[in-house]
């Protein structure tokens, strides 16, 4: 009884339409990222003649001096830091304007609706970064990514902070605790959940950001995932296989957050939709 | 002397008061908010009247505003940012509310299709842009020769004057419009089900109770989805630059992409000009509009 014909149809008409327009550009990835460099030029959506995956990707990884490589190092040395920093400063701000009214939380909250709304303005940040030797260095970029993160996850940890019940951070005060040592050992384990999703869906952004390199990390001797992509375009226009690889391979992290932390990454996207 | 000497409660009451919640926790994350994004803000609305090298600054007055209005490439971009930023907001809401509508309805392959809609908000605006360039092709691409395959003439998309905008808003539709239907999910799921029975009750069919209520009590997760695609629309840039670089021409041109282009140009006062006029743009736009959304939302 529980599927009704109905449900049937629905569903295989809806399966059906998600492949077309879901499914075959990503096999349309994988497999002209497996094939020769005249065949990939076709564009067609064929398995290819001759496959050349490993090819390809050894290519990929070597090319001009495993440019590549590098660029993963790179973009996990500033995922990791610039999310560990945008999260442990977000959660003191939002467990403070969580917990204590006063005349400061119209201000604050006013500057993170702000930090959400208003575009960065590019050049006069390159000037201030160039005041303290941070442009074009990856410490810069680390920074940039976690100011720009902040607001989003401040909203998140002062939605999640309200949850927790207020005698606890008490009743450690009470014990002698001070201020940071509540904050760590009492509140911040409790925010778990919510850490969760801040991480995962943060480290996706910054992993993904494009324009954020682009301009504050240009230059191929500091280059993100990204900018190789956006490089090998200019650059290696003629070879669609080698760029398609470089495609797949900085899709599978993203792809792998996805596959562990899919319930996280939802709750952390939808926050806010009920409430509004 | 009498202040030194309280009761031992007093004290405690004193100190949980004034810093269990120390203030000083804002600084660290302030430190960096003010330094590198409200300094750098406050700094456009002076730069953007100059013309400027980083070295040297010469003050023009409203010189880069009349450029920026008067040259014709960029005020296509100019009004190319409000086309872009509603086409791609209004294409999400109606997707969205679709599609969430029907995954939340009882059909087979659920949960695989609410993954795989969702899947491409995953993958880089850079990755995704260079994948649609190429099944967009004109004469090679995918999307076209499915389309000859049944006798239909595809448009040359991205590289049509005409339909470039409008291609690459399709393409940031295809990639967005998991957030959205994971957000009318989460909203859908709120409403209590036995509205809809009594609905049933008195007669009301399938359209009237979306009509009458799904449409009224989504609506928390209409404003989240206007917004946030109103504030990621305006401001895009990624996307954009990675298919057609503002081409041909400059008819698929944004703000954002037009600031860029200044930037490269080394027209640092110009380009800071454009970021001052998108400030404005998503200010006067997203404000009122979240306002006025959460306006209605408390008198109902």
């Amino acid at each position: 009884m529980r599927n009704r014909p109905r449900e049937i149809v629905l569903g295989t008409v809806a399966i059906l339409a998600s492949v077309v327009v879901f499914i075959v550009p990503f096999v349309f990835i994988f497999l002209t990222a497996a094939k020769t460099p005249a065949e990939a030029a076709e564009f067609g959506f064929s398995l290819p003649t001759e496959w050349a995956i490993w090819d390809n990707l050894t290519t990929v990884l070597t090319v001009r001096n495993n440019l590549i490589v590098r660029a993963f190092v790179n973009s996990t040395v500033i995922t990791v830091l610039s999310v560990a920093l945008m999260v442990v400063l977000a959660a003191m701000v939002g467990y403070v304007l969580q917990r204590r009214r006063s005349r400061w939380n119209h201000v604050v909250n006013f500057f993170v609706l702000a930090g959400l709304i208003v575009p960065p303005a590019v050049v006069p940040t390159i000037w201030v970064m160039q005041g303290l030797g941070l442009f074009k260095t990856i410490p810069g970029m680390i920074l940039i990514e976690a100011t720009f993160g902040l607001s989003f996850c401040i909203l998140l940890f002062r939605a999640f902070v309200s949850t927790i019940p207020k005698e606890l951070d008490e009743a450690a005060w009470i014990d002698g605790a001070g201020p940071l040592r509540v904050f760590f050992s009492v509140v911040v384990p409790l925010l778990r959940p919510v850490m969760v999703t801040v991480v995962v869906v943060q480290a996706v952004n910054v992993f993904n950001d494009f324009t954020g390199p682009l301009y504050f990390l240009p230059g191929d001797d500091n280059a993100t995932v990204q900018l190789t992509l956006y490089n090998f375009q200019s650059q290696t226009m003629s070879q669609w296989n080698l760029l398609f690889m470089d495609i797949l391979l900085i899709t599978i992290p993203p792809l792998v957050m996805y596959i562990f932390f899919n319930r996280q990454i939802v709750a952390g996207m939808t926050s806010g939709a009920v409430k509004g | 002397m009498a202040q030194a000497v309280t009761a031992p409660g007093a004290v405690a009451k004193r100190r949980s008061v004034k810093s269990i919640y120390p203030t000083w926790f804002y600084l660290p994350a302030g430190l960096l908010y003010v330094v590198l994004f409200a300094l750098p803000t406050f700094a456009s609305f002076y730069f953007a009247f100059t013309r400027w090298s980083l070295q040297d600054v010469e003050f023009t007055g409203w010189e880069n505003f009349v450029t920026f209005f008067s040259e014709p490439q960029l005020r296509t971009g100019f009004i190319n940012t409000f086309v872009y930023g509603f086409v791609t907001s209004g294409a999400k809401v109606v997707l969205g509310l679709a599609l969430a509508v029907l995954l939340t309805s009882q059909l087979i392959g659920r949960g695989y299709l609410r993954s795989v809609v969702f899947f491409p908000v995953l993958v880089s605006a850079i990755g995704v842009g260079i994948t649609f360039k190429v099944l967009m092709d004109p004469f090679d691409g995918l999307i076209n020769e499915s389309l000859s395959a049944l006798g239909i003439t595809g448009p040359a998309w991205l590289t049509d004057p005409q339909w470039a905008l409008m291609s690459v808003a399709l393409i940031d539709v295809w990639k967005g419009v998991g957030i959205a239907t994971l957000i009318y999910i989460a909203g859908l799921a709120a409403i209590p089900q036995e509205y809809y029975e009594a609905a049933k009750v008195d007669g009301a069919g399938g359209w009237k109770a979306f009509r009458s209520i799904t449409l009224p009590l989504v609506r928390p997760a209409t404003a989240t989805v206007i917004l946030l695609s109103l504030i990621g629309g305006l401001r895009s840039f990624d996307l954009i630059w990675a298919t057609t670089r503002g081409g041909p021409g400059f008819t698929s041109d944004v703000i954002a992409s037009v600031i860029y282009k200044q930037y490269q140009a080394g027209f640092y006062g110009l380009s800071t000009a454009g970021n001052v006029v998108l400030f404005l743009v998503v200010t006067a736009i997203v404000v009122p509009i979240s306002t006025l959304l959460n306006r209605r939302e408390v008198e109902r």
